[in-house]
């Protein structure tokens, strides 16, 4: 191989190795949709639907006995006091419940707050069907202000037959230091 | 750069002073400089374990604040890591690669000078977060959010000495592949390559897979700090655990990327001091390739307790324990290359064996780990910091150093005092298990990693495990002694300078001439 052979190797290998480190950069966020989707499929990471589901016509299934624990909790930016009136009840596949949030601004200006759900485990969350959810808009307080807010849920006949607890975790998130949300 | 300077000095011997240094494309200067670069960061490193074992030495809070502590524990892997192990694993490479092939140099030598010149840079950027308001980074070097995010005005610093570095090490890995492609001497067949080079160019194939993935993932940490994307925050919309996934698919790699070339360095002094050739050659080539390609499929044994569908423990589970079979078969090909060889137990040949023994027991707590019911347990205790300690420190460093011995002589053209060098060796052999063993125990019982304090039944452990880290610290100070003794002077070291030694850096005379296989030698 000549001295000149030998630099157009040297080239050509160089472009292909770039090629295979742009392509592994661009990779990193293509896992970002890829991992939503395979979440949405899966049910992996505990998210909910953001949307009301409609839950006509499901017969309850009163000899099944579900545990369904209920965590409130604040983002660390958030000086809000948020729980849930009852922590833990039991509930019939099929039927529907409703449960209430109380949450209270302590700032004495108003602040607009959005309610970030997960539900554990992650397999379950699919069938943690929400009707009514102060979760799918975000809640404006005023100053001071304290108030409750519904929930109204069932959960899915079809849950796993292993699953016979599950929690669904709220985090409140300031929404002012929020300007984007993915959807 | 001044290209027509180093393009005439090509043809004299070289520059003099320091500039010679700032401005060489030589592979030799630049492989000395990653070395000595590597040394001094392996001391700054090590200082930083002193403070968190000086601090563990009993309950309670005695030197450092808890913010400072944890940003020992972060600095401290930061450093060794990208500063100290693999630094030195890109020294070795440029020193030996084209001499073990019969290249004249590194393909691409100016980029070599840029990758190296890189690092001090990146390194005082990333030290210099210690003196920030804030503090350093102190979320643990796996940069975790929404812990991570915390961090005060050193964040970007941060952020921005780890793209250097990947920089850097991506530059050294293309070097690598392009030389160890194009540059062989004829004859020079890919299975007639010594073992360390084709370790090497494994190596540097997963570099350039998982470098960009790492500098991808602080990307994204970056914006969500200071443009309000949402990667990795829960309220936009973005999921904190998949950083954790992006952050193993690099890591993972990375630790083979610790540990490879280190598999290439006793291979080659194993057979050197058994006598013997290296049994089971191909074998070792395709363990090798093997490890790598599972070390892709492997990520989230790094995180069995987020939260996994049983489906995905038991497949990691199942990918992580595949590994236990290419590693196994090279611990068997070094031990039947020592079966009825003439052995002697010369420095290098010592922390070969060590590696062998010691790279074993930390093997098997990492299978123990990759057992998913049992890692609930295990899961951020001591145990895993004995784990990974046994196959970093026994098995990376361990290797790094028996190199150092077995290459120093041919380098320098001096032999190291060989007297001082075994006990090097037995000291650190010593105290490298008073310092980790006693960490395994520790673990079990439930001590997790990273706190600055501890309940007072693990004491005993703590202590003896503290006393073995200060001497470990003091032995190393006498490593750095030799090393320098040796470059200084000291007897002549023969051309092949180990009666078993062959390949073609043993051919050149010790200290080898600037500019080696200007014509290339012919390989039969």
């Amino acid at each position: 191989m000549t001295q000149a052979d030998l630099k157009a190797a040297n080239r050509r290998l160089l472009k292909r190795l770039g090629f295979v480190i742009v392509g592994m950069f661009g990779f990193v966020y293509a896992l970002v949709p890829l991992y939503n989707v395979f979440c949405d499929i899966t049910g992996l990471n505990g998210k909910t639907s953001n949307e009301a589901a409609r839950v006509a016509n499901v017969q309850p299934d009163l000899s099944r006995t579900v545990v369904v624990e209920f965590i409130a909790s604040v983002n660390e930016s958030m000086p809000w006091e948020f729980r849930p009136k009852v922590s833990r009840i039991e509930v019939h596949p099929g039927k529907t419940y409703r449960v209430n949030f109380y949450a209270r601004n302590l700032t004495d200006r108003a602040m607009v707050g959005q309610a970030i759900p997960s539900v554990t485990p992650g397999q379950a969350a699919a069938y943690f069907k929400k009707t009514e959810c102060f979760c799918f808009t975000e809640q404006r307080f005023e100053g001071g202000e304290g108030r409750d807010m519904p929930l109204v849920f069932m959960v899915d006949p079809a849950l796993p037959e292993d699953v016979h607890e599950l929690a669904l975790s709220y985090t409140f998130f300031d929404k002012q230091k929020l300007t984007r949300l993915n959807r | 750069m001044n290209t027509a300077t180093t393009h005439d000095a090509h043809h004299e011997e070289h520059q003099g002073g320091l500039l010679r240094w700032v401005f060489t494309t030589n592979h030799k200067d630049i492989g000395t400089l990653y070395l000595l670069f590597a040394l001094l960061m392996f001391i700054v490193g090590g200082a930083m374990a002193m403070i968190i074992r000086a601090e563990l030495f009993q309950p309670g809070l005695q030197f450092v604040d808890p913010q400072f502590f944890n940003s020992m524990t972060t600095m401290h892997a930061l450093v060794m890591i990208f500063g100290a192990v693999m630094p030195a694993f890109v020294g070795l490479a440029n020193w030996l690669i084209p001499m073990m092939i019969g290249a004249p140099d590194m393909a691409l030598p100016r980029m070599n000078n840029w990758s190296f010149w890189i690092l001090p840079f990146a390194f005082t950027m990333l030290l210099s977060t210690l003196f920030m308001e804030g503090g350093g980074p102190a979320g643990g070097w796996t940069l975790y959010p929404p812990l991570v995010l915390q961090t005060g005005n050193a964040f970007p610093f941060v952020i921005f000495s780890i793209h250097l570095m990947g920089i850097s090490s991506i530059m050294g890995a293309i070097n690598v592949i392009v030389t160890i492609v194009n540059m062989r001497a004829p004859g020079m067949t890919l299975m007639k390559m010594p073992l360390f080079v084709w370790t090497w160019l494994i190596t540097a194939y997963l570099l350039i897979a998982v470098m960009p993935v790492l500098a991808g993932a602080v990307t994204m940490l970056l914006t969500d700090r200071f443009f309000d994307t949402s990667f990795f925050n829960a309220a936009g919309g973005g999921d904190p655990v998949m950083f954790q996934h992006i952050f193993w698919f690099f890591g993972h790699p990375e630790v083979y990327i610790l540990i490879l070339p280190a598999f290439g360095i006793v291979s080659q002094i194993i057979p050197t001091f058994a006598r013997k050739p290296l049994f089971g050659y191909s074998s070792m080539v395709y363990a090798t390739a093997s490890i790598a390609f599972l070390s892709f499929i492997v990520w989230a044994h790094h995180m069995f307790t987020v939260g996994m569908p049983l489906a995905g423990e038991l497949f990691f589970m199942y990918a992580t324990m595949l590994i236990a079979v290419p590693t196994g078969v090279k611990v068997f090909n070094w031990v039947s290359t020592m079966w009825k060889g003439a052995m002697t137990f010369e420095t290098p040949m010592l922390f070969a064996v060590g590696f062998v023994v010691m790279f074993t027991i930390g093997g098997f707590s990492g299978l123990m780990l990759a057992i998913a019911p049992v890692d609930f347990q295990y899961h951020d205790t001591y145990f895993v910091v004995a784990h990974f300690h046994y196959v970093l420190v026994t098995g990376a460093v361990f290797a790094i150093m028996g190199a150092t011995y077995y290459w120093l002589p041919k380098w320098t053209g001096h032999m190291y005092d060989e007297r001082l060098g075994k006990l090097h060796f037995w000291l650190s052999a010593i105290f490298v298990n008073i310092l980790f063993f006693p960490q395994h125990f520790l673990g079990l019982a439930g001590m997790p990693r990273r706190i600055p304090d501890y309940s007072i039944q693990f004491t005993e452990f703590n202590q003896i495990s503290s006393i073995g880290g200060f001497a470990f610290g003091l032995t190393q100070l006498l490593f750095v002694y030799i090393v320098i003794k040796t470059i200084r002077g000291g007897a002549r070291a023969t051309d092949r300078v180990w009666e078993g030694a062959h390949g073609l850096e043993w051919t050149l005379p010790s200290p080898p001439p600037y500019h080696s296989f200007q014509t290339a030698p012919e390989i039969k």
